[in-house]
Protein backbone atom coordinates (compact mmCIF):
# COMPACT_ATOMS: atom_id res chain seq x y z
CA UNK A 1 0.00 0.00 0.00
CA UNK A 2 1.74 3.26 -1.04
CA UNK A 3 0.09 6.18 -0.06
CA UNK A 4 1.84 8.85 -2.79
CA UNK A 5 3.05 6.31 -5.06
CA UNK A 6 3.96 9.55 -7.51
CA UNK A 7 6.74 10.38 -4.93
CA UNK A 8 7.67 7.08 -3.17
CA UNK A 9 8.39 4.94 -6.47
CA UNK A 10 10.34 8.21 -8.31
CA UNK A 11 12.54 6.62 -10.14
CA UNK A 12 16.47 7.30 -8.12
CA UNK A 13 17.53 10.00 -11.20
CA UNK A 14 13.84 11.71 -10.98
CA UNK A 15 14.23 11.90 -7.14
CA UNK A 16 17.99 12.81 -6.89
CA UNK A 17 17.26 15.08 -9.27
CA UNK A 18 14.05 16.70 -7.43
CA UNK A 19 16.58 16.58 -3.78
CA UNK A 20 19.01 18.84 -5.55
CA UNK A 21 16.52 21.55 -7.05
CA UNK A 22 14.91 21.21 -3.27
CA UNK A 23 17.99 21.47 -1.83
CA UNK A 24 19.53 24.71 -3.53
CA UNK A 25 15.95 26.13 -3.04
CA UNK A 26 16.09 25.58 1.05
CA UNK A 27 20.03 26.17 1.12
CA UNK A 28 19.27 29.83 -0.69
CA UNK A 29 15.88 30.30 1.46
CA UNK A 30 18.22 29.83 4.61
CA UNK A 31 20.89 31.51 4.04
CA UNK A 32 18.78 34.51 3.53
CA UNK A 33 16.51 34.38 6.36
CA UNK A 34 18.45 33.26 9.60
CA UNK A 35 21.24 34.85 10.25
CA UNK A 36 22.70 32.12 12.32
CA UNK A 37 23.12 29.78 9.21
CA UNK A 38 24.25 32.66 7.10
CA UNK A 39 26.87 33.07 9.80
CA UNK A 40 28.33 29.24 9.82
CA UNK A 41 28.44 29.09 6.17
CA UNK A 42 30.54 32.36 5.89
CA UNK A 43 32.39 31.64 8.86
CA UNK A 44 32.97 27.81 6.50
CA UNK A 45 32.99 30.06 3.20
CA UNK A 46 30.13 28.62 1.45
CA UNK A 47 27.29 29.89 -0.37
CA UNK A 48 24.66 28.56 -1.83
CA UNK A 49 26.05 29.07 -4.98
CA UNK A 50 28.06 26.18 -4.58
CA UNK A 51 25.65 23.47 -4.16
CA UNK A 52 25.91 22.12 -7.61
CA UNK A 53 25.43 18.41 -6.56
CA UNK A 54 23.60 16.37 -3.75
CA UNK A 55 27.67 15.38 -2.80
CA UNK A 56 28.06 19.79 -2.22
CA UNK A 57 26.22 19.32 0.86
CA UNK A 58 29.20 18.30 2.51
CA UNK A 59 30.51 21.32 2.02
CA UNK A 60 28.29 22.62 4.60
CA UNK A 61 28.62 23.11 8.34
CA UNK A 62 26.78 20.18 10.56
CA UNK A 63 24.16 21.27 13.12
CA UNK A 64 23.69 20.04 16.99
CA UNK A 65 21.71 20.15 19.52
CA UNK A 66 23.98 22.18 20.91
CA UNK A 67 23.33 24.84 17.59
CA UNK A 68 19.69 24.68 18.68
CA UNK A 69 20.00 25.63 22.30
CA UNK A 70 22.05 28.08 21.36
CA UNK A 71 18.67 30.29 19.77
CA UNK A 72 16.56 29.04 21.81
CA UNK A 73 13.78 29.43 21.53
CA UNK A 74 12.75 30.71 18.32
CA UNK A 75 16.49 32.14 17.03
CA UNK A 76 16.25 29.22 13.83
CA UNK A 77 12.72 30.10 12.48
CA UNK A 78 12.77 31.38 8.86
CA UNK A 79 9.32 32.95 9.08
CA UNK A 80 7.96 35.47 11.60
CA UNK A 81 5.95 33.39 14.33
CA UNK A 82 2.58 34.70 12.69
CA UNK A 83 3.34 32.29 9.88
CA UNK A 84 4.13 29.67 12.64
CA UNK A 85 0.91 27.47 13.62
CA UNK A 86 2.32 25.01 15.94
CA UNK A 87 5.02 24.74 18.56
CA UNK A 88 6.46 21.48 19.60
CA UNK A 89 9.35 21.02 22.08
CA UNK A 90 11.88 17.92 23.28
CA UNK A 91 11.76 17.27 27.13
CA UNK A 92 14.99 19.09 27.60
CA UNK A 93 16.11 16.59 30.25
CA UNK A 94 19.46 18.19 29.93
CA UNK A 95 19.52 21.75 29.71
CA UNK A 96 17.14 23.86 27.77
CA UNK A 97 14.46 22.04 25.56
CA UNK A 98 14.99 22.10 21.58
CA UNK A 99 11.70 24.69 20.48
CA UNK A 100 10.93 23.29 16.60
CA UNK A 101 8.24 25.57 14.50
CA UNK A 102 5.73 24.51 11.80
CA UNK A 103 3.87 26.52 9.66
CA UNK A 104 0.29 25.41 8.12
CA UNK A 105 2.20 23.80 5.01
CA UNK A 106 4.27 22.12 6.96
CA UNK A 107 1.76 20.53 9.34
CA UNK A 108 0.04 19.46 5.73
CA UNK A 109 3.48 17.66 4.71
CA UNK A 110 3.71 15.96 8.06
CA UNK A 111 0.41 14.95 7.91
CA UNK A 112 1.34 13.79 4.50
CA UNK A 113 4.69 11.95 5.50
CA UNK A 114 2.27 10.17 8.41
CA UNK A 115 -0.44 9.00 6.32
CA UNK A 116 2.53 7.51 3.66
CA UNK A 117 3.79 5.68 7.27
CA UNK A 118 0.81 4.17 8.40
CA UNK A 119 -0.30 3.10 4.72
CA UNK A 120 3.09 1.50 4.74
CA UNK A 121 2.59 -0.30 7.88
CA UNK A 122 -0.77 -1.55 6.79
CA UNK A 123 -3.17 0.94 7.78
CA UNK A 124 -5.91 2.32 5.89
CA UNK A 125 -8.81 4.87 5.83
CA UNK A 126 -11.39 1.69 7.61
CA UNK A 127 -9.04 1.28 10.20
CA UNK A 128 -9.49 2.14 14.03
CA UNK A 129 -6.18 3.33 15.38
CA UNK A 130 -5.61 3.89 19.05
CA UNK A 131 -2.71 6.57 19.28
CA UNK A 132 -0.77 5.87 22.67
CA UNK A 133 1.67 8.38 22.23
CA UNK A 134 1.84 11.24 24.41
CA UNK A 135 -0.14 14.31 23.74
CA UNK A 136 1.49 17.69 23.70
CA UNK A 137 5.05 19.25 23.06
CA UNK A 138 6.12 15.90 22.13
CA UNK A 139 5.52 15.38 18.68
CA UNK A 140 4.20 11.13 18.87
CA UNK A 141 1.07 12.41 19.51
CA UNK A 142 0.25 15.10 17.25
CA UNK A 143 2.20 13.97 14.82
CA UNK A 144 0.40 10.28 14.63
CA UNK A 145 -3.02 11.90 15.03
CA UNK A 146 -3.01 14.11 11.97
CA UNK A 147 -1.46 11.47 9.79
CA UNK A 148 -3.95 8.77 10.93
CA UNK A 149 -6.47 12.21 10.24
CA UNK A 150 -5.22 12.69 6.75
CA UNK A 151 -5.29 8.68 6.18
CA UNK A 152 -9.33 8.90 6.40
CA UNK A 153 -8.63 6.29 9.42
CA UNK A 154 -10.76 6.55 13.04
CA UNK A 155 -8.02 7.87 15.57
CA UNK A 156 -8.78 7.23 19.20
CA UNK A 157 -6.46 10.07 20.97
CA UNK A 158 -5.96 7.92 24.32
CA UNK A 159 -2.45 9.36 24.67
CA UNK A 160 -0.28 7.45 27.34
CA UNK A 161 -1.49 6.36 31.13
CA UNK A 162 -4.26 4.19 32.76
CA UNK A 163 -3.21 0.80 30.69
CA UNK A 164 -6.19 -0.76 31.74
CA UNK A 165 -8.81 2.00 30.60
CA UNK A 166 -6.70 1.78 27.27
CA UNK A 167 -7.44 -2.22 26.80
CA UNK A 168 -11.15 -1.79 27.79
CA UNK A 169 -11.40 0.63 25.07
CA UNK A 170 -9.33 -0.98 22.18
CA UNK A 171 -11.36 -4.55 22.78
CA UNK A 172 -14.65 -2.30 22.66
CA UNK A 173 -14.10 0.45 19.72
CA UNK A 174 -12.34 -2.87 17.89
CA UNK A 175 -9.22 -0.71 17.41
CA UNK A 176 -7.32 -2.59 14.86
CA UNK A 177 -3.73 -0.25 14.99
CA UNK A 178 -1.76 0.79 18.11
CA UNK A 179 0.60 3.46 18.01
CA UNK A 180 2.92 4.04 21.35
CA UNK A 181 6.16 3.36 22.03
CA UNK A 182 7.49 -0.51 21.90
CA UNK A 183 8.10 -0.40 26.17
CA UNK A 184 4.38 0.53 26.12
CA UNK A 185 3.39 -1.86 23.92
CA UNK A 186 4.49 -4.54 26.63
CA UNK A 187 3.52 -2.69 29.25
CA UNK A 188 0.26 -3.02 27.88
CA UNK A 189 0.61 -6.86 26.18
CA UNK A 190 1.48 -7.63 30.20
CA UNK A 191 -1.67 -5.66 31.53
CA UNK A 192 -3.66 -7.63 29.54
CA UNK A 193 -2.64 -10.86 30.84
CA UNK A 194 -2.85 -9.81 34.13
CA UNK A 195 -6.33 -8.51 33.21
CA UNK A 196 -7.27 -11.86 32.04
CA UNK A 197 -7.90 -10.85 28.37
CA UNK A 198 -6.73 -12.42 25.17
CA UNK A 199 -4.99 -10.39 23.03
CA UNK A 200 -7.13 -12.48 20.30
CA UNK A 201 -10.00 -11.07 21.77
CA UNK A 202 -8.78 -7.67 20.31
CA UNK A 203 -9.12 -6.82 16.91
CA UNK A 204 -5.28 -5.63 16.56
CA UNK A 205 -3.32 -6.43 13.95
CA UNK A 206 -0.21 -3.97 13.54
CA UNK A 207 1.25 -1.65 15.60
CA UNK A 208 3.56 1.49 14.65
CA UNK A 209 6.74 1.84 17.11
CA UNK A 210 9.01 4.02 17.73
CA UNK A 211 10.06 6.96 19.72
CA UNK A 212 13.08 4.66 21.68
CA UNK A 213 15.67 2.17 19.89
CA UNK A 214 14.62 -1.42 19.99
CA UNK A 215 16.01 -4.49 19.23
CA UNK A 216 14.94 -6.90 17.29
CA UNK A 217 14.17 -9.79 19.92
CA UNK A 218 12.13 -7.01 21.17
CA UNK A 219 9.97 -7.08 17.73
CA UNK A 220 9.71 -10.97 18.33
CA UNK A 221 8.63 -10.72 21.84
CA UNK A 222 5.63 -8.02 21.21
CA UNK A 223 4.25 -9.45 17.59
CA UNK A 224 4.19 -12.90 19.74
CA UNK A 225 2.76 -11.21 22.90
CA UNK A 226 0.20 -9.06 21.38
CA UNK A 227 -0.30 -11.21 18.12
CA UNK A 228 0.15 -8.33 15.41
CA UNK A 229 2.93 -7.44 13.27
CA UNK A 230 5.39 -5.07 14.59
CA UNK A 231 6.72 -1.91 12.51
CA UNK A 232 9.44 0.83 13.24
CA UNK A 233 9.02 4.38 12.52
CA UNK A 234 11.59 6.62 12.68
CA UNK A 235 11.38 10.49 13.41
CA UNK A 236 13.03 13.16 15.58
CA UNK A 237 11.29 16.16 16.31
CA UNK A 238 14.42 18.02 15.31
CA UNK A 239 13.62 16.66 11.88
CA UNK A 240 9.66 17.02 12.06
CA UNK A 241 8.85 14.36 14.67
CA UNK A 242 7.89 10.70 13.13
CA UNK A 243 7.60 10.15 9.83
CA UNK A 244 10.98 10.70 8.76
CA UNK A 245 11.37 6.77 7.82
CA UNK A 246 9.42 3.49 8.14
CA UNK A 247 9.44 0.47 7.46
CA UNK A 248 7.03 -1.50 4.85
CA UNK A 249 4.88 -4.09 6.24
CA UNK A 250 6.17 -6.41 3.51
CA UNK A 251 9.25 -6.68 4.61
CA UNK A 252 10.03 -5.22 8.18
CA UNK A 253 13.74 -4.92 7.33
CA UNK A 254 15.24 -1.37 7.03
CA UNK A 255 12.99 1.93 6.89
CA UNK A 256 12.38 3.41 3.62
CA UNK A 257 13.54 7.26 4.39
CA UNK A 258 11.27 9.84 3.05
CA UNK A 259 13.94 11.32 0.75
CA UNK A 260 11.16 13.63 -0.96
CA UNK A 261 11.52 15.78 1.79
CA UNK A 262 14.73 14.64 3.88
CA UNK A 263 18.45 14.71 2.29
CA UNK A 264 20.16 11.39 4.50
CA UNK A 265 23.73 10.91 5.36
CA UNK A 266 26.36 8.83 7.20
CA UNK A 267 28.97 9.85 8.55
CA UNK A 268 31.93 8.76 11.22
CA UNK A 269 30.60 9.38 14.68
CA UNK A 270 34.21 10.47 15.77
CA UNK A 271 35.85 12.50 12.55
CA UNK A 272 32.47 13.26 11.05
CA UNK A 273 34.03 12.70 7.25
CA UNK A 274 31.18 11.47 5.33
CA UNK A 275 31.05 7.27 4.68
CA UNK A 276 30.08 5.62 1.46
CA UNK A 277 26.82 4.25 1.40
CA UNK A 278 26.06 1.22 3.46
CA UNK A 279 28.69 2.07 5.71
CA UNK A 280 27.13 2.18 9.38
CA UNK A 281 28.02 5.72 11.37
CA UNK A 282 25.80 8.44 12.82
CA UNK A 283 22.95 9.48 10.33
CA UNK A 284 22.87 13.25 9.27
CA UNK A 285 19.63 14.87 8.13
CA UNK A 286 18.85 18.01 5.91
CA UNK A 287 15.20 18.99 5.87
CA UNK A 288 14.33 19.62 1.79
CA UNK A 289 10.96 21.21 1.86
CA UNK A 290 10.46 22.32 5.56
CA UNK A 291 9.68 26.03 5.33
CA UNK A 292 9.39 27.22 9.55
CA UNK A 293 11.96 25.16 11.19
CA UNK A 294 14.47 23.53 7.91
CA UNK A 295 17.58 21.58 9.91
CA UNK A 296 20.74 21.32 7.78
CA UNK A 297 23.04 18.83 8.25
CA UNK A 298 21.54 18.01 11.49
CA UNK A 299 23.72 15.49 13.34
CA UNK A 300 20.85 13.16 14.70
CA UNK A 301 23.68 10.73 17.42
CA UNK A 302 21.56 7.96 16.04
CA UNK A 303 23.67 5.55 14.60
CA UNK A 304 22.08 3.21 11.35
CA UNK A 305 23.55 2.69 7.66
CA UNK A 306 21.77 3.62 4.20
CA UNK A 307 20.74 0.33 2.27
CA UNK A 308 20.18 0.56 -1.45
CA UNK A 309 18.91 -2.39 -2.30
CA UNK A 310 15.51 -2.34 -3.63
CA UNK A 311 12.65 -3.19 -1.67
CA UNK A 312 9.56 -5.80 -2.99
CA UNK A 313 7.19 -2.75 -2.00
CA UNK A 314 8.14 -1.15 -4.75
CA UNK A 315 9.53 2.19 -2.97
CA UNK A 316 12.43 4.11 -4.62
CA UNK A 317 13.18 5.20 -1.23
CA UNK A 318 16.68 3.98 0.21
CA UNK A 319 15.94 2.79 3.89
CA UNK A 320 18.12 2.82 6.74
CA UNK A 321 18.79 0.64 9.01
CA UNK A 322 16.80 0.03 12.01
CA UNK A 323 18.59 2.29 15.03
CA UNK A 324 19.15 0.32 17.77
CA UNK A 325 21.37 2.65 19.88
CA UNK A 326 21.50 6.36 20.16
CA UNK A 327 25.11 8.12 21.06
CA UNK A 328 23.60 9.55 24.19
CA UNK A 329 22.39 6.24 25.54
CA UNK A 330 25.85 4.85 25.12
CA UNK A 331 27.64 3.64 28.36
CA UNK A 332 31.24 3.60 28.85
CA UNK A 333 31.95 0.75 30.57
CA UNK A 334 36.04 0.28 31.80
CA UNK A 335 36.44 1.76 28.01
CA UNK A 336 34.22 -0.23 26.52
CA UNK A 337 31.02 1.35 24.55
CA UNK A 338 27.58 -0.43 25.48
CA UNK A 339 24.69 0.20 24.49
CA UNK A 340 21.10 -0.96 26.34
CA UNK A 341 19.71 -2.68 23.35
CA UNK A 342 22.79 -4.65 23.11
CA UNK A 343 22.34 -5.92 26.39
CA UNK A 344 18.56 -5.86 25.23
CA UNK A 345 19.40 -8.51 22.62
CA UNK A 346 20.71 -10.81 25.17
CA UNK A 347 18.19 -10.70 27.60
CA UNK A 348 15.43 -11.72 24.55
CA UNK A 349 17.52 -14.41 23.35
CA UNK A 350 17.01 -16.08 26.51
CA UNK A 351 14.00 -18.34 26.73
CA UNK A 352 11.56 -17.26 29.50
CA UNK A 353 13.39 -13.82 30.25
CA UNK A 354 10.70 -11.16 30.02
CA UNK A 355 11.68 -7.80 28.59
CA UNK A 356 11.41 -5.74 31.67
CA UNK A 357 15.03 -5.23 32.90
CA UNK A 358 17.28 -2.72 34.10
CA UNK A 359 20.78 -1.34 33.60
CA UNK A 360 22.42 0.05 37.08
CA UNK A 361 26.14 1.57 36.43
CA UNK A 362 28.21 2.49 39.18
CA UNK A 363 31.89 3.15 40.20
CA UNK A 364 33.44 1.40 42.84
CA UNK A 365 36.68 2.63 43.57
CA UNK A 366 38.29 3.31 40.33
CA UNK A 367 36.24 0.47 38.37
CA UNK A 368 32.85 0.39 36.62
CA UNK A 369 30.41 -1.81 37.63
CA UNK A 370 27.65 -3.15 35.51
CA UNK A 371 24.52 -4.78 36.84
CA UNK A 372 21.87 -5.86 34.89
CA UNK A 373 18.45 -6.59 36.73
CA UNK A 374 15.69 -9.40 35.36
CA UNK A 375 12.84 -10.03 36.62
CA UNK A 376 11.80 -13.83 37.83
CA UNK A 377 9.11 -14.52 35.62
CA UNK A 378 7.05 -18.05 36.37
CA UNK A 379 9.20 -19.46 32.82
CA UNK A 380 12.45 -18.64 34.21
CA UNK A 381 11.77 -19.60 37.83
CA UNK A 382 12.89 -22.97 39.55
CA UNK A 383 12.89 -24.47 43.26
CA UNK A 384 16.38 -25.05 42.89
CA UNK A 385 18.98 -22.69 43.70
CA UNK A 386 21.08 -24.26 40.86
CA UNK A 387 19.37 -23.57 37.84
CA UNK A 388 18.82 -19.96 39.29
CA UNK A 389 22.51 -19.51 39.80
CA UNK A 390 22.84 -21.51 36.31
CA UNK A 391 20.29 -18.84 34.77
CA UNK A 392 21.88 -15.17 36.20
CA UNK A 393 25.71 -17.27 35.03
CA UNK A 394 24.34 -17.50 31.14
CA UNK A 395 22.99 -13.84 31.12
CA UNK A 396 26.53 -12.75 32.73
CA UNK A 397 28.31 -15.18 29.95
CA UNK A 398 26.52 -14.35 26.88
CA UNK A 399 27.04 -10.50 27.60
CA UNK A 400 30.64 -10.58 28.41
CA UNK A 401 30.96 -12.70 24.90
CA UNK A 402 29.14 -9.84 23.11
CA UNK A 403 30.67 -6.86 25.14
CA UNK A 404 33.37 -7.89 26.49
CA UNK A 405 32.64 -6.29 29.51
CA UNK A 406 31.72 -8.56 32.99
CA UNK A 407 28.52 -7.92 34.57
CA UNK A 408 26.60 -8.92 37.32
CA UNK A 409 22.82 -10.52 36.65
CA UNK A 410 20.53 -9.76 39.92
CA UNK A 411 17.30 -11.27 39.59
CA UNK A 412 14.46 -9.56 41.16
CA UNK A 413 10.66 -10.62 41.94
CA UNK A 414 8.39 -9.69 39.37
CA UNK A 415 7.05 -6.63 38.46
CA UNK A 416 9.22 -4.71 40.56
CA UNK A 417 10.90 -2.99 37.19
CA UNK A 418 9.30 -0.08 36.95
CA UNK A 419 7.41 -0.49 33.56
CA UNK A 420 7.25 2.49 30.92
CA UNK A 421 4.51 4.44 29.95
CA UNK A 422 6.36 6.44 27.46
CA UNK A 423 9.95 6.13 26.87
CA UNK A 424 11.30 3.69 29.03
CA UNK A 425 13.78 4.58 31.75
CA UNK A 426 16.64 1.25 31.18
CA UNK A 427 19.30 2.29 32.93
CA UNK A 428 20.29 4.21 36.06
CA UNK A 429 23.75 5.63 36.10
CA UNK A 430 24.89 6.38 39.11
CA UNK A 431 27.98 7.70 38.39
CA UNK A 432 26.86 10.78 37.09
CA UNK A 433 24.44 11.54 40.38
CA UNK B 1 3.11 -40.67 46.97
CA UNK B 2 3.96 -37.68 45.30
CA UNK B 3 3.56 -34.22 47.81
CA UNK B 4 2.90 -31.12 45.95
CA UNK B 5 5.01 -28.34 47.18
CA UNK B 6 4.94 -24.94 45.94
CA UNK B 7 8.66 -22.57 45.85
CA UNK B 8 8.34 -18.67 45.88
CA UNK B 9 10.66 -16.39 44.79
CA UNK B 10 12.20 -13.64 47.39
CA UNK B 11 14.46 -11.14 46.91
CA UNK B 12 16.34 -10.19 49.61
CA UNK B 13 14.85 -7.72 50.98
CA UNK B 14 12.83 -7.42 54.62
CA UNK B 15 9.41 -8.01 55.02
CA UNK B 16 8.88 -10.54 52.32
CA UNK B 17 8.48 -13.69 54.48
CA UNK B 18 6.09 -11.71 56.47
CA UNK B 19 3.90 -10.71 53.72
CA UNK B 20 3.92 -14.57 52.63
CA UNK B 21 3.26 -15.74 55.84
CA UNK B 22 0.16 -13.04 56.32
CA UNK B 23 -1.42 -14.00 52.81
CA UNK B 24 -1.27 -17.11 53.39
CA UNK B 25 -2.97 -16.82 56.69
CA UNK B 26 -5.61 -14.48 55.84
CA UNK B 27 -6.81 -17.05 53.47
CA UNK B 28 -6.84 -19.80 56.16
CA UNK B 29 -4.34 -21.60 54.51
CA UNK B 30 -1.87 -23.59 56.64
CA UNK B 31 1.53 -24.22 56.20
CA UNK B 32 2.61 -28.00 57.11
CA UNK B 33 6.62 -27.57 56.22
CA UNK B 34 8.72 -24.95 55.16
CA UNK B 35 12.27 -24.48 54.07
CA UNK B 36 14.25 -21.56 53.11
CA UNK B 37 17.59 -21.87 50.27
CA UNK B 38 19.27 -18.71 49.98
CA UNK B 39 22.50 -16.68 48.32
CA UNK B 40 23.63 -13.69 48.73
CA UNK B 41 21.16 -12.01 46.33
CA UNK B 42 17.71 -13.89 46.48
CA UNK B 43 16.11 -16.81 48.20
CA UNK B 44 13.94 -19.50 47.54
CA UNK B 45 11.09 -20.31 49.99
CA UNK B 46 9.74 -24.06 49.62
CA UNK B 47 6.38 -24.44 51.92
CA UNK B 48 4.03 -27.37 52.15
CA UNK B 49 0.25 -26.37 52.70
CA UNK B 50 -3.25 -27.84 53.24
CA UNK B 51 -4.18 -26.43 49.85
CA UNK B 52 -1.89 -26.13 47.44
CA UNK B 53 -3.85 -24.80 44.51
CA UNK B 54 -5.25 -21.84 46.94
CA UNK B 55 -1.89 -21.01 47.91
CA UNK B 56 -0.82 -20.41 45.01
CA UNK B 57 -3.56 -18.49 43.58
CA UNK B 58 -3.64 -16.00 46.29
CA UNK B 59 0.52 -15.65 46.30
CA UNK B 60 0.78 -15.00 42.79
CA UNK B 61 -2.46 -12.53 43.13
CA UNK B 62 -0.02 -10.84 45.34
CA UNK B 63 2.94 -9.85 43.01
CA UNK B 64 4.79 -13.29 43.95
CA UNK B 65 6.42 -15.76 41.40
CA UNK B 66 5.37 -18.80 42.56
CA UNK B 67 6.50 -22.66 41.11
CA UNK B 68 5.15 -25.85 41.98
CA UNK B 69 6.90 -29.33 42.39
CA UNK B 70 6.37 -32.60 43.44
CA UNK B 71 8.73 -33.55 46.47
CA UNK B 72 8.71 -37.14 48.22
CA UNK B 73 7.93 -37.27 51.86
CA UNK B 74 9.80 -40.43 53.76
CA UNK B 75 9.04 -41.55 57.12
CA UNK B 76 11.92 -42.03 59.31
CA UNK B 77 12.22 -43.30 62.51
CA UNK B 78 12.99 -40.96 65.05
CA UNK B 79 16.10 -42.73 66.58
CA UNK B 80 20.02 -42.78 65.90
CA UNK B 81 20.40 -43.61 62.47
CA UNK B 82 17.00 -43.24 61.12
CA UNK B 83 18.03 -40.78 58.94
CA UNK B 84 21.47 -42.33 58.11
CA UNK B 85 19.83 -45.48 56.76
CA UNK B 86 17.46 -43.47 54.46
CA UNK B 87 20.42 -41.69 53.13
CA UNK B 88 21.80 -44.72 52.43
CA UNK B 89 19.20 -46.19 50.48
CA UNK B 90 19.38 -43.45 48.20
CA UNK B 91 23.43 -43.59 47.76
CA UNK B 92 23.34 -47.32 46.80
CA UNK B 93 20.51 -46.50 44.48
CA UNK B 94 22.69 -43.76 42.89
CA UNK B 95 20.24 -41.28 42.90
CA UNK B 96 20.56 -37.58 43.29
CA UNK B 97 19.12 -35.35 46.12
CA UNK B 98 18.52 -32.15 44.72
CA UNK B 99 17.62 -31.02 48.23
CA UNK B 100 16.28 -32.06 51.46
CA UNK B 101 14.31 -30.80 54.69
CA UNK B 102 12.75 -32.17 57.28
CA UNK B 103 9.81 -31.63 59.82
CA UNK B 104 8.92 -33.25 63.18
CA UNK B 105 5.32 -34.18 63.18
CA UNK B 106 3.54 -33.37 66.87
CA UNK B 107 3.26 -36.96 67.88
CA UNK B 108 4.39 -40.33 67.46
CA UNK B 109 7.96 -41.53 67.24
CA UNK B 110 8.69 -40.66 63.48
CA UNK B 111 10.50 -37.89 61.74
CA UNK B 112 9.24 -36.98 58.20
CA UNK B 113 11.98 -35.98 55.30
CA UNK B 114 11.16 -33.64 52.71
CA UNK B 115 12.94 -35.31 49.30
CA UNK B 116 13.51 -33.41 46.19
CA UNK B 117 14.51 -35.56 43.59
CA UNK B 118 15.45 -35.66 39.45
CA UNK B 119 13.93 -38.91 38.94
CA UNK B 120 11.04 -39.03 40.84
CA UNK B 121 9.57 -42.13 40.28
CA UNK B 122 12.87 -44.22 40.49
CA UNK B 123 13.02 -42.32 43.98
CA UNK B 124 9.68 -43.93 44.87
CA UNK B 125 10.22 -47.17 42.96
CA UNK B 126 13.67 -47.69 44.84
CA UNK B 127 12.70 -46.50 49.09
CA UNK B 128 9.50 -48.59 48.00
CA UNK B 129 11.43 -51.59 47.63
CA UNK B 130 13.02 -51.08 51.10
CA UNK B 131 10.38 -50.65 52.97
CA UNK B 132 10.38 -46.85 53.62
CA UNK B 133 7.33 -45.72 53.86
CA UNK B 134 6.38 -42.41 51.87
CA UNK B 135 3.38 -40.43 53.27
CA UNK B 136 0.96 -39.88 50.36
CA UNK B 137 -0.14 -35.83 49.86
CA UNK B 138 -3.88 -36.19 51.24
CA UNK B 139 -1.63 -37.65 55.12
CA UNK B 140 1.05 -34.87 54.17
CA UNK B 141 -1.86 -32.18 53.84
CA UNK B 142 -3.53 -32.97 56.89
CA UNK B 143 -0.75 -33.08 59.44
ZN1 LIG C 1 9.73 -1.61 1.34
Amino acid sequence: MIYNEEYETMPRQALEALQLKRLQKQIARVYATVPYYAGKMDEAGVTPADIKTLADIQKLPFTTKEDLRKNYPFGLFTVPMEEVVRIHASSGTTGQPTVVGYTKKDIKMWAELMARSLNAAGAHAKDTIHNAYGYGLFTGGLGAHYGAEELGATVVPISGGNSKRQIMLMKDFKSTVLLCTPSYALNLAETMVDMGVDPKDLALKVGVFGAEPWSENMREEIQAKLGIKAIDIYGLSEIIGPGVAVECIEEQKGLHIMEDHFLAEIVDPDTFAPLALGEKGELVFTTLTKEAFPVIRYRTKDFSRIITTPCSCGRSFYKMEKVTGRSDDMMIIRGVNVFPSQIEHVLMSIEGVEPHYLIIVDRKGNLDTLEVQVEVSEAIFSDEIKQLENLTKRIQTEIKDLLGVSCKATLVEPKTIQRSEGKAQRVIDKRKI
Amino acid sequence: MKVEQIAIFLENKSGRMAEITATLAQNGINIRAMSLADTADFGILRLIVNDTDKARKVLKDSGFTVGTTQVLVAEVSDKPGGLAHVLQIIKEGNLNIEYMYAFTQKSGGTGLIIFRFDELDRAIELLAKEHIRLLSGDEVYAI
